[in-house]
């Protein structure tokens, strides 16, 4: 089910957001983060239940810093959602699977 | 719309107290289902307030220390282990008035013999009108998950207990410069905390100060500063302010059913972890403002989980008579 989660890096990141046919959902985080690991879980099951209509991908921010640098990130989790590459939403703080799917409603039409 | 099968117990909250209540429990052979809360970056997060800390140094027999989070997973693998059954969801309603005893997830009944109720304390915050737009942006709770973006910068702590200094200690691995911002004119800190803090060259203390305003439109880019005594204002050029101002018991769902003191924290009775509604037990922060340890939390949830058992024996005993 993992293969369903796109591992972004500085050097696949633009592509993978510029080229998905779907919104890309792309999850910030990192190892030493608690609410980062407790969010895992339900990021891949919407992976799973949202393919075909939502790209689902992570940045580890300790590897790919200059990406969450690049976006303005300052706390983990951030979810931002990208549409044709650009920014279309963004969500700080983690949140339960309910809330998160409320949260993207608009881009799962 | 769903009712799930009726059970002998059902734990609320999955701090140490909750997921001790679970092991004595399960132990027990009750098949506790634990709602043990929803994913969040407040410290009102399945695993409780220790998931968003970093070196737990205290919790005996772990004389290297244990992250946090993983003695909290440690705990819930425990739990599992004995057959303790996992709801990642927040109760959001309860009815303690009849038999059985029933909570809800949403539209999802539950109902349960016994309850333990176990929803531990959330962080404060300081309530100032742009607080929460700017979390995210400057403004944290959660210094594990946020130091890391302030390398380099000078931020500051609101607070002066043992939270608190540990927060700042923490970020002093990131930050240039840590200044903690505390209202009295000492901590209430326990002092090796507090050595910790003054032994610290990267530490500033400001004493008798208050942040009585966020600016910044994007980003924290200042504070102002009252100081509490001469009410002179300041404002202080930082990118990041930590919040760790104490906290508050999560006893919202319990209102007007559970006895509570003055500050919203549930009465058990002496010695015990009744409640005042028979078959309702408190444990963890949730029932105590004096200790508020892990430890002390995890002895408490031994305690609900024991005089719950003890309960339904009698119950039961009760009944076939």
């Amino acid at each position: 089910m993992a293969a369903n989660v796109v591992t972004l890096t500085t050097a696949n990141f633009d592509e993978t957001i510029r080229s998905s046919n779907t919104p890309v959902l792309v999850d910030f985080w990192a190892e030493w983060c608690g609410p980062c690991k407790q969010i895992d879980p339900v990021i891949r099951e919407i992976a799973t239940e949202k393919a075909g209509a939502l790209t689902v991908a992570k940045l580890n921010v300790d590897d790919h810093g200059d990406i969450a640098m690049r976006f303005n990130v300052m706390s983990i989790p951030t979810m931002i959602v990208f549409k044709n590459g650009a920014e279309v939403q963004r969500l700080v703080g983690a949140r339960g699977k309910a809330a998160l799917l409320a949260d993207l409603a608009g881009h799962l039409a | 719309m769903a009712t799930h099968p009726h059970r002998k117990v059902i734990i609320i909250g999955s701090g140490p107290a909750g997921l001790t209540a679970a092991v004595y429990a399960a132990r027990a052979s009750l098949a506790p289902l634990v709602i043990e809360g929803e994913p969040s970056s407040t410290s009102d997060q399945p695993g409780g307030q220790l998931m968003l800390t970093t070196e737990v140094e205290n919790f005996p027999g772990f004389p290297e220390g244990v992250q946090g989070p993983e003695l909290m997973q440690r705990m819930r693998d425990q739990a599992a282990r004995f057959g303790a059954e996992f709801l990642t969801e927040k109760a959001t309603k309860i009815d303690f008035s009849g038999r059985p005893h029933r909570v809800w997830v949403r539209d999802d009944e539950y109902s349960a013999d016994a309850v333990i109720v176990s929803t531990g304390a959330r962080s404060l915050m300081l309530g100032l009108p742009n607080e929460t737009a700017l979390i995210g942006h400057g403004v944290s709770t959660c210094a594990t998950c946020d130091g890391f973006f302030f390398r380099g910068q000078e931020i500051a702590v609101v607070g002066g207990g043992d939270s608190a200094i540990e927060e700042a200690s923490f970020l002093t691995k990131f930050a240039t410069k840590v200044t903690l911002i505390h209202r009295r004119d000492k901590f209430r800190a326990s002092k090796i905390m507090q050595e910790r803090a003054f032994n610290n060259p990267k530490i500033s203390v400001r004493w008798n100060s208050q942040v009585t305003k966020l600016n910044g439109d994007k980003k924290l880019e200042s504070i102002e500063v009252t100081d509490t005594v001469t009410g002179a204002k300041e404002t202080v050029a930082i990118s990041g302010l930590f919040v760790a101002i104490g906290h508050r018991p999560n006893t919202d769902l319990f209102g007007g059913v559970l006895d509570m003191d003055e500050t919203g924290y549930l009465v058990t009775q002496p010695g015990s972890s009744r409640t005042n509604v028979p078959g309702v037990f408190a444990c963890g922060d949730v029932q105590d403002h004096t200790y508020r340890q892990a430890i002390t939390a995890a002895g408490s949830g031994c305690m609900a989980a024991i005089d719950a058992e003890r309960w339904l024996e009698h119950q039961h005993a009760t009944a076939s008579k």
